[in-house]
Order: structure tokens, then C-alpha cells, then sequence
């Protein structure tokens, strides 16, 4: 057992651990010792994270009645499924830093947490679905396989699971724009306009340009996180400026460039406040999309009750046969 | 020895799968998720869940981690109930194997070349 008294000497040698773990890009486990800034930049964006999963199958659940076949339908519910999954996986991730998963959801319903900026953007027609799956999940995936090698180990391992079903969510969006582009001029006009509105929202989610994002440099020395925002964003631009070609379609920046000197994909400028004031909740959907939450919270309140209710009364029953077997003998 | 895995993965703070008192106003407790990936393999931790019973925890684990055909066969644990070793205490728990080669078979070299051994 250990005790819980620390004395500066064992800090000392706590952190002289913990910096020799990081140092050899090794892992570090839930009851390893850490510093409180790293539980708590883990612990922030984590459940973040989580909370986006979950924010997020809103814009494609609401398309489920309206996928065109029986097939886009079980396909979107598929995916829907993953994304609760996706935000299950991560608040246990978020649980083993020590903060309650009931505490984390009502964060998220008081609004004092927050998700990613991409959910708060309305998903308009059905060729939306294929902008959302090919940009901002591949973005996702973009950001999320280097997290897989994140020092904290269940959070690695939370990222390992969920980008080898994120793969599945990139192909079957492009596999609807390359559909529509092929279909009737205006179901191609269609598929444009969705990625004419999702371009700009995907490139930001990989965050604010590195210059503005003070806190990436303790996470990078920390190996939670691998590449600067702008690296990442450099290399997805390189990525979509080719896959778009094969959708026979455009991406609406004329600014597109591969820099020889920095080895960096270039992009035209991006509205970072508009960035700012989606994530400050002043976004096209972030009222509804909290509203939506916080019903689905209450809506399923009685169910949540009933499945406590019948556990504690079969655990009454089991005691109860228990002392009847006792007097019994 | 630590008892009681409780922030699920072998983490240190939270509810016990003991049955709440107060069925809305509990967590429900935490439960551990094992899975066989196929016959002739061990179960695996694959991660880990909350349920107010075992029957909810197995149903809701099929549902979490095997919706792509990744078990044959599902075990959940109370996290409440995991006894851990203590991480602070590697040193002097886990036996040092230096000095000891000669558990592993690359020790003995002068079988070299005989064959079938």
C-alpha cells in the first residue's frame, strides 16, 4: 500500500519517473503518478473530445429518415452507432484521470464544456452527408491517428479503436459525393455546394494557427500531441487537393499551393473569427444543438431510472434468497 | 496490493459496483469488458463501461465493443472488484531478472547447431 503522504524527496523522484517515461516515448497508466497540469490538459481534452463524438451524431442523425435508400439508411445508423460509441470509449478514457462521467455530462448540458466547433454548423441536404463524412471526418482522422501514439496509454488505445472505424466513415461520404457527381447536373451542383460550405469549417478543426495556439507546445513536449496544427492541416489540404479531383469536383480555394522551401501544403486564409465565435457558442447551431442534447438527457432520465430500480430490486431478491439459505443451513 | 479498480482501466477513484441505495441519484457502478476474439484465444481487456447490472453490462458491452464481429465471447468484471498490483512498488515486487539468463533457453549456446533442440 502506499501511503498518501508525499514529501517533497518523493515528488521529486515521482517526476524524475515521469519525465524519464516521456523521454523514452513510453506510456504512462492511470495510476502512474503525473503532474496535475498534465491530468489536467488530459482530462480537458478528453472529455472534449468526447462530448464532440456525441454533439456530432446529431447533423447525420437527422438525416437517417430522409437517406435516400433502405441501404443509406442502415448505413448513416451504422455510423450514427459508431460516433456513440466513439464518445463512450473516450469519457472511459476521461474516467481513469479520476473526474466521474456523470460529472462530464452535466458539464456538457450546463454548457460549461465545450466540442468542436465543426457540429455547430447545420447539415443541409443529403449531399451534406457525403461532406461531412469525406472533410470533416477525415479531418478527424487526420488529427486522430498520430493520437494513437498519445503518452497517456488508455487514451492511445481509445484512438486505436476509433480510427480504425473512422476509415469506414470517410469512404462511404466520398463514395455519396462521387455518386451525386456523377448523377444530374443538379445533383452535382448539390455535391459542390456542400463542399463549398464544409471546406473552411474542416481545415479549422485542426485548431487555431500554431502562432495562437499557446498550449500546443506543452502538449507536443508532453507526446499527447505529435504535430503542430498547422503540420496537420498542411498535410490534409495535401490530401483532399488530389481526392478531389477523382470526385470531378472543386475545392472553393483558388490560394491552393505546395511550398517547395517548407515542404507545407498552403492554403488560402481561413476566418479564424468566426472560428472564435462558434466555439464561444455563437455558432448557426449551437443553441439547437445543446437543446437537442439536454432533451435526449432528460427524455431518457426515466429510462436511466428504471434500469437503477430493477438492478437494486433483483440485488434485494439475491440478498434476501442469500439469508434464506443461511437460516436454512 | 491495490483493491478496487474504480475509474475503470485500472485507474484509482470512483463508484463501486455495490448496488445504489438511491437508484437515480447513484452512478451507475463501473464494469471492466474482457473479449475472446475468436475460439481458441484468451479474453482481452478491451475497455470499459457503466451498467446498473451484469446482464445490462454484457448486453451493453456487445453493443460497444463486438459490433464488428471482434468476440465470440464477452466477460465483464466490477471494476470495484480488481485486485491491482501497486505501480509505486515495481521495484521491489517484480523480481529483478538480472543475473538470471539462464531462465530464458538463448543462455544455453553450446547445444549450437545440434539439431531438434
Amino acid at each position: 500500500m502506499t501511503t498518501a503522504t508525499d514529501t517533497p524527496q518523493d515528488l521529486t523522484a515521482e517526476q524524475e519517473q515521469f519525465d524519464r517515461l516521456i523521454a523514452e516515448d513510453s506510456r504512462i497508466e492511470p495510476r502512474d503518478w503525473m503532474p496535475e497540469a498534465y491530468r489536467k490538459t488530459l482530462t480537458r481534452q478528453i472529455s472534449q473530445h468526447a462530448h464532440s463524438e456525441i454533439i456530432g451524431m446529431q447533423p447525420e442523425a437527422n438525416w437517417i429518415t430522409r437517406a435516400p435508400s433502405l441501404k443509406r439508411k442502415a448505413i448513416l445508423m451504422a455510423k450514427v452507432q459508431d460516433e456513440a460509441g466513439h464518445g463512450l470509449y473516450l469519457y472511459s478514457a476521461a474516467e481513469t484521470l479520476g473526474t466521474t462521467r456523470d460529472s462530464m455530462m452535466a458539464d456538457l448540458i450546463a454548457g460549461k464544456a465545450r466540442y468542436s466547433s465543426i457540429f455547430n454548423y447545420p447539415a443541409r441536404t443529403w449531399a451534406d452527408m457525403g461532406a461531412i463524412g469525406w472533410l470533416v471526418d477525415g479531418a478527424a482522422i487526420a488529427n486522430q491517428v498520430p493520437l494513437c501514439r498519445a503518452s497517456y496509454g488508455p487514451y492511445g488505445r481509445a484512438m486505436v479503436r476509433i480510427c480504425k472505424e473512422e476509415s469506414f466513415h470517410q469512404r462511404q461520404g466520398f463514395e455519396i459525393l462521387l455518386e451525386l457527381s456523377n448523377g444530374t447536373p443538379a445533383q452535382k451542383q448539390m455535391a459542390q455546394d456542400a463542399v463549398n460550405r464544409w471546406y473552411a469549417p474542416s481545415l479549422m478543426m485542426f485548431g487555431p494557427p500554431d502562432e495562437d495556439s499557446p498550449n500546443s507546445q506543452q502538449s507536443m513536449a508532453w507526446n499527447i500531441k505529435r504535430f503542430s496544427n498547422d503540420e496537420l492541416r498542411s498535410r490534409f489540404v495535401g490530401m483532399i487537393v488530389e481526392q478531389v479531383k477523382t470526385l470531378g469536383l472543386t475545392l472553393p480555394d483558388d490560394q491552393i499551393r505546395y511550398n517547395d522551401a517548407t515542404g507545407r501544403w498552403e492554403h488560402g486564409p481561413l476566418d479564424w473569427n468566426e472560428f472564435k465565435e462558434v466555439l464561444a457558442g455563437r455558432g448557426p447551431c449551437n443553441a439547437q444543438r445543446m437543446e437537442r442534447r439536454r432533451e435526449a438527457h432528460d427524455g431518457g432520465a426515466w429510462v436511466r431510472e428504471a434500469a437503477a430500480a430493477y438492478a437494486a430490486k433483483q440485488a434485494a431478491k439475491r440478498a434476501d434468497q442469500r439469508d434464506m439459505t443461511v437460516k436454512a443451513a | 496490493m491495490v483493491s478496487g479498480s474504480q475509474t475503470g482501466d485500472d485507474g484509482s477513484k470512483a463508484p463501486s459496483a455495490e448496488q445504489p441505495d438511491h437508484p437515480t441519484a447513484e452512478p451507475w457502478p463501473l464494469w471492466e469488458v474482457f473479449v475472446r476474439s475468436s475460439r481458441g484465444l484468451s479474453h482481452v481487456h478491451a475497455g470499459s463501461l457503466h451498467a446498473p447490472d451484469a446482464e445490462m453490462a454484457v448486453r451493453n458491452a456487445r453493443d460497444l465493443y463486438t459490433r464488428r464481429n471482434e468476440g465470440v465471447s464477452l466477460w465483464v468484471v466490477p471494476a470495484s472488484a480488481i485486485i491491482a498490483s501497486d505501480p509505486d512498488a515495481k521495484g521491489q515486487f517484480f523480481e529483478s531478472p538480472q543475473g538470471k539468463d539462464y531462465r530464458h533457453a538463448t543462455y544455453y549456446t553450446k547445444s549450437e547447431g545440434v539439431k531438434h533442440l
